[in-house]
C-alpha cells in the first residue's frame, strides 16, 4: 500500500492508483480539475493536461522530483510519493497555459450554447484561466451537424476529450464514431453521418465536457439555470432507469443521467428514458437534486440558504483555528 | 417590545397657553406661509421637465446593431440577475433566411419586462453579455391597468427610424474599451 502526500495531506491507496484518484480520496480543493478523464470509462485520460500536477518527491526509493509537470490522472503513485498542486505556483501557471491552449479554438458563444451554466469548462476557465486571450486568428467554423435524431454536434465547441468515442467503443459492440484528421483539423466523426442508433449513444451528452454534443429535444429549450433538476427514476426494461428529471413547472425539460460531484455519471441511462419520457407522470420524482450552490443553476433554489448557512459557519470556525495555527506553515487539510 | 424603544404616553393636563389654542395656530400659520415666499418644488410636467442624470435609469431599450439585428440572443443572464425576477423570455432558434433580423443562431421569440417590478437597478444592462439591453432616460409612464405594465419586444426593441442613444450613459472606460476592434466582443 503506497502512501502519497498531495499537498500535505498524506493518504495510503491501493497499488496501482493514479494520483487524480488518490487526490479524489482525500477529497476537497486539491483535487486537480479533469476535462478528459472520466473514472466511469475505461483509458479515458491525458488528452487534456488540465490534470497536471508537481511530483517534488518521486518516490521513497529514488527521491528525484520528475523534471516536467505530469498528468495526473495517468501517472500512478509511488510509495513516498510527494504531490504539488495547489502549492506550487509555477504549477498553476502552467495550468492556466493549458487552459489557453483549450480555449484557443472554443468559441466565446456560450450566451447561446445550451451547457453554459454546467460546462466543465466554463468552470475551468473560470478558476484557472485568463481574462483575456493572445490568439489573434481566426477560430476554426464547423456547421452543427445532427448525430442521429436526436443529438446536435457542434464541432467548433470541442476540445477533443475523446470521452465520446470512448464511451462509444466501450458501450457499443461495433465502432461508429472515431476522430478525423490530426491537431486544429481533427474532428469527431461519425464516418459521413452514419446514425448512432445505439440505445444508449444518448449518454455521449453527458460525457460531453463543453456543448459540443447537446441534445436536440432540449435545444434552445430553457437555460439550465431556469429549470429545477430533480432526482427521479422509472422501471425501465434497458437501463436503471435512475435520472435526474430537469422541470419547468409541470413539464420535463429534459432528462439527463446523476452525476456526481466530479460531473461524471452515476448510472448511464438508455435513450427512450433520455428522450421520451417527457412527462412528470412518466417518472416518481424522489426529491430535488442538491446544487452546490457555488454553480448558477442553485440560483432561486432555496435549499441551498441552510447549506450556505451551514458553510458560512464552517468557515468562521476555520478562521478561527488559522488564528489559532498561524506559523506552522502547513497546509492545513481541513482547509478545502 | 421589539425595539425597546416604546414610551408609555401620558395625559396631562394642558396649561392654559396650550388650551388657547391661539399661540399654536399662528404657529402652523407661519409655517404655511413662510413656504409661499420660497422656489417651488413642483413643476409643471410634462411641459416643464427636469434635467436628467447622464445615468439616469428609466425604461428599458433592447438594441439592434447597425445591420438592424436584433442583438438578444436570449442567453438570460438579465433575467438572471433581475432581482426582482422581473423578466422572461423564450428563445427560439433562427431559420434560415433570416440573419438579417437576429444576430445570432438563437434569438428572443419573446422577451418581457414586467414594469411594475422592476426596481430599475440597472443589473439586467451590467450582466448583458451582447449589450443588447440598456436602461434610458425616458420616463415608464403610468397607466391604469395592470396588464399593460408587460413590456414585450413591442416596446422594448427599438426601431431603425428612431433609434435610441445610449452613447452618453457608457463610462469612460466602456467607450476606450469599445475602440479596441480586435477583441471579438467589438466586432461586427
Amino acid at each position: 500500500m503506497p502512501k502519497v502526500t498531495i499537498d500535505g495531506q498524506t493518504i495510503e491507496v491501493p497499488n496501482g492508483t493514479t494520483i487524480l484518484e488518490a487526490a479524489r480520496m482525500i477529497g476537497g480543493k486539491s483535487v486537480p480539475p479533469a476535462m478528459c478523464y472520466y473514472s466511469k470509462l475505461k483509458e479515458t485520460g491525458g488528452y487534456c493536461r488540465t490534470c497536471i500536477v508537481n511530483v517534488s518527491k518521486g518516490s521513497e526509493k529514488d527521491p528525484r522530483p520528475m523534471p516536467k509537470p505530469v498528468p495526473s490522472c495517468r501517472t500512478t503513485v509511488m510509495d513516498g510519493m510527494e504531490v504539488q498542486n495547489l502549492t506550487s505556483p509555477a504549477l498553476l501557471e502552467a495550468r492556466a497555459g493549458v487552459v489557453e491552449f483549450l480555449l484557443l479554438n472554443h468559441p466565446l458563444d456560450c450566451p447561446i450554447c445550451d451547457q453554459a451554466g454546467e460546462c466543465h469548462l466554463q468552470d475551468l476557465g473560470y478558476e484557472n484561466g485568463k481574462s483575456k486571450t493572445r490568439y489573434e486568428f481566426a477560430r476554426r467554423e464547423f456547421e452543427p451537424i445532427d448525430i442521429g435524431e436526436k443529438i446536435k454536434l457542434h464541432m467548433k465547441r470541442c476540445i477533443h476529450c475523446f470521452r465520446c468515442v470512448k464511451l462509444a467503443d466501450q458501450l457499443t459492440p461495433n465502432r461508429y464514431q472515431g476522430m478525423l484528421n490530426r491537431g486544429d483539423h481533427s474532428e469527431i466523426s461519425t464516418y459521413i453521418q452514419h446514425a448512432v442508433d445505439n440505445e444508449f449513444s444518448g449518454n455521449m451528452i453527458d460525457v460531453c465536457p463543453v456543448g459540443a454534443l447537446t441534445d436536440k429535444t432540449f435545444r434552445f429549450k430553457s437555460r439550465v439555470w431556469f429549470v429545477k433538476p430533480e432526482d427521479a427514476h422509472r422501471k425501465c426494461p434497458t437501463c436503471a432507469g435512475k435520472a435526474r428529471i430537469w422541470l419547468k413547472g409541470e413539464e420535463v425539460l429534459r432528462v439527463t443521467g446523476r452525476k456526481d460531484k466530479y460531473g461524471e455519471v452515476i448510472d448511464w441511462i438508455c435513450n427512450e428514458c433520455r428522450f421520451d419520457k417527457k412527462k412528470t407522470s412518466d417518472w416518481v420524482i424522489e426529491g430535488p437534486t442538491h446544487i452546490d450552490h457555488h454553480s448558477v443553476i442553485s440560483m432561486n433554489h432555496y435549499e441551498t440558504l441552510v447549506d450556505l448557512k451551514h458553510e458560512t459557519d464552517n468557515h468562521r470556525k476555520q478562521l478561527t483555528n488559522k488564528k489559532v495555527n498561524l506559523g506552522q506553515g502547513a497546509l492545513d487539510p481541513n482547509n478545502s | 417590545m421589539l425595539t425597546n424603544r416604546s414610551q408609555t404616553v401620558a395625559k396631562k393636563e394642558m396649561t392654559l397657553v396650550e388650551r388657547l389654542y391661539l399661540p399654536a395656530i399662528l404657529h402652523g400659520m407661519k409655517i404655511t406661509v413662510s413656504h409661499f415666499f420660497k422656489k417651488k418644488v413642483t413643476i409643471n410636467y410634462p411641459e416643464e421637465r427636469r434635467e436628467f442624470a447622464k445615468v439616469y435609469r428609466g425604461q428599458h431599450v433592447l438594441k439592434r446593431d447597425d445591420k438592424g439585428a436584433e442583438r438578444c440572443t436570449a442567453c438570460g443572464l438579465c433575467a438572471v440577475a433581475c432581482p426582482a425576477e422581473a423578466i422572461t423570455m423564450v428563445a427560439s432558434e433562427r431559420k434560415k433566411g433570416e440573419e438579417n433580423l437576429y444576430r445570432e443562431e438563437k434569438y428572443a421569440s419573446v422577451y418581457e419586462i414586467n414594469m411594475l417590478r422592476c426596481i430599475f437597478c440597472g443589473l439586467c444592462e451590467d450582466a448583458c453579455p451582447k449589450e443588447a439591453i440598456f436602461l434610458t432616460d425616458r420616463i415608464v409612464p403610468s397607466t391604469f391597468d395592470r396588464g399593460s405594465n408587460i413590456y414585450g419586444k413591442d416596446i422594448l426593441v427599438e426601431t431603425m427610424e428612431k433609434r435610441i442613444d445610449i452613447s452618453p450613459r457608457q463610462t469612460k472606460e466602456v467607450l476606450d474599451f469599445k475602440t479596441h476592434k480586435e477583441y471579438a466582443h467589438n466586432k461586427l
